[in-house]
């Protein structure tokens, strides 16, 4: 897509239309001596030294590629990348993230929405996906959003499992301010360390069963949880359908391979962090939000929706449809203020995807199981080290360790290792506890070094 | 355009058939707002309307509207059939496409069939 400025006399007739002189007029009204402050600057510097400079910036990042050794996971994962991902996505006709209104100009990228839609769909085993939210955080926020809009602000609770990721669940305390939603089943304030509610993090979804009511717009699980465990919720999703509400579950994409999906067990939206499919690390994003639901709820759906239709030669062609829910036309009215997309994130998705194929995936999760599942039997053995929680899991698992989980870290990024996840952070029941996450980067070796560095601390 | 003559009219036309009670959107708002794609009426029986409130969220393929209740009262049915054709409103918006039946309705203050087709015809120039 071309980029045309506008040209001197565009601006002058721009600022006649509007009634001003010149440009500077239009800053007026900020005092003067605050338009142009003196700015404590370092002098400017060439593109070699700034080179340099930057380059030596960057040294004091350390990755998973070719620094450490990766078992931290907690919504974000380390896999493998195939170089065509980056490739195709660096092609000048895709490197925008926003999403095209003029079909007559945008079929490629739209068609990559549209791929990237249905195979959202397969994986997850939903009827209808959008273009993409900015990360899981959102796109589990904006689905409260849309069952608020659904029961048109008549059920005011949203029941929601302590095992959602707690950043999740941090966004959507945010996001469901001032529209007088309570939440249920997280309660910032309540004391975690209590015995009730470790049982409460112990149990499956059926923890949830006793706060789903009548009032309920929302019941919002994670598949698999917080924690990795995966459970069955064909119930608590048929026990929410009897009091009338709709159920969220947030999955991870690559576990959704192998795993019964969530619309095989009645789910009506299913969300997610993309991330996964093809996106680095990137010390925290840009990520992918993936949302999507049930062909019945579509009009209640944020975000961009592109469609497969036929142009006036009868050819196949892709538009943004159903356009007419969002902001820029519904203005105040709208579900949701979010109109763009994460197109770039996406399109990286659909090609992981397509590059990996279905068997390809679900190798990759295959990998990811097997190696997690050597890994913890590998550490439950070791003097001091236990597995938290029973129930099955995925790529990731909480070990009960012996020291606190912050200098168990320490010794391990001395050895190379970035160790898994804190989890007394976010659950006070849960301190000295390390929720671990392996992929299919994690040789053998590499995970049998952890585990003796795991047991080198215990004895220290 | 189709005004008939039996029914009362708002000025963001809506209609009210001061006989049975329901309401709709015109066929001008419908002409205005083209191919209509999806309605939903957003209140339900048993609940009280008053003149100006929504009713119905309509989208077309070019624009969104909400439709306004025509005169206060009771809510006694809702067109339950729209939300799977919401294309009726663009075929038949006095007939299928009624949206709420409402009891104890007050017309007066709406205009007649006259003055609407006058102040529907000052809009088009």
């Amino acid at each position: 897509m071309t980029y045309i400025p506008h040209s001197p006399q565009e601006r002058d007739e721009m600022l006649a239309a509007i009634g001003v002189k010149s440009l500077e007029d239009l800053f007026k009204d900020i005092p003067a001596r605050h338009r142009f402050p003196k700015l404590d600057l370092p002098p400017a510097l060439t593109e070699m030294e700034a080179a340099a400079e930057l380059g030596e910036l960057s040294t004091g990042n350390e990755n998973v590629r070719t620094d450490l050794v990766s078992f931290l996971g907690a919504g974000a994962y380390n896999h493998y990348i195939p170089a065509a991902v980056d490739h195709i996505l660096r092609r000048g006709e895709f490197y925008t993230a926003y999403t095209p209104y003029q079909p007559e100009i945008s079929q490629g990228t739209l068609q990559a929405i549209f791929e990237y839609q249905s195979l959202i769909c397969a994986l997850t085993g939903m009827e209808v996906s959008n273009a993409s939210h900015y990360d899981g955080a959102t796109a589990v926020a904006e689905a409260a959003n849309m069952a608020y809009a659904q029961f048109r602000g008549k059920r005011k609770r949203v029941v929601i499992s302590p095992t959602v990721h707690p950043q999740y669940r941090e966004t959507m305390r945010t996001y469901i301010q001032g529209m007088g939603l309570e939440l249920a089943g997280d309660d910032p304030k309540a004391n975690r360390s209590t015995e009730r509610s470790r049982r409460s993090l112990d149990a499956g979804p059926e923890a949830l069963e006793g706060l789903v009511d009548e009032n309920t717009a929302l019941v919002i699980v994670q598949y698999p949880d917080f924690f990795g465990r995966v459970y069955d919720f064909t119930r608590i999703i048929e026990l929410a359908h009897g009091k009338g509400a709709l159920v969220c579950v947030a999955a991870n994409p690559t576990a959704l391979a192998l795993f019964k999906t969530p619309g095989e067990m009645g789910a009506d939206i299913v969300v997610g962090e993309g991330q996964p499919l093809g996106i680095p690390l990137s010390f925290g994003g840009p990520y992918l939000g993936f949302f999507t639901t049930r062909k019945q709820y579509i009009h209640k759906m944020a975000g961009r929706l592109v469609g497969e239709t036929v142009d006036n030669r009868g050819q196949r062609a892709f538009v943004l449809t159903l356009t007419a829910r969002e902001q820029h036309i519904k203005r105040e009215r709208a579900i949701s203020n979010i109109c763009s997309n994460q197109g770039l994130m996406a399109l990286a998705a659909a090609v992981y995807l397509s590059l990996l194929g279905q068997t390809g995936l679900r190798q990759v999760a295959e990998l990811c199981y097997h190696k997690a599942h050597y890994t913890a039997e590998k550490i439950s053995k070791v003097k001091g080290y236990s597995l938290c929680f029973e129930a099955p899991f995925f790529h990731e698992f909480s070990v009960c360790c012996p020291r606190p989980v912050a200098e168990i870290n320490e010794t391990l990024l001395e050895h190379g290792f970035l160790g898994g996840y804190d989890l007394g952070q976010d659950y006070s029941s849960l301190k000295d506890h390390m929720l671990i996450a392996v992929t299919e980067m994690n040789t053998k070796d590499e995970i049998d070094g952890l585990v003796d560095v795991l047991a080198e601390v215990n004895h220290d | 355009m189709n005004i008939p003559t039996n029914l009362k009219f708002t000025k963001t036309d809506e209609w009210f058939d001061p006989a049975t009670g329901a309401m709709g959107l015109s066929d001008y708002a419908q002409g205005q707002l083209s191919d209509i794609v999806f309605v939903e009426i957003v209140v339900g029986v048993g609940e009280t309307v008053a003149s100006g409130k929504a009713i119905a969220s309509v989208e077309s393929v070019k624009a969104a509207a909400e439709t306004y209740a025509s005169a206060n009262g009771k809510v006694v049915a809702v067109n339950e059939d729209l939300s799977g054709n919401p294309e009726v409103l663009n075929k038949d918006p006095y007939g299928q496409g009624w949206m709420v039946k409402v009891e104890g309705a007050d017309a007066s203050g709406l205009m007649d069939a006259a003055a609407y087709t006058k102040y529907c015809e000052e809009r088009a120039h």
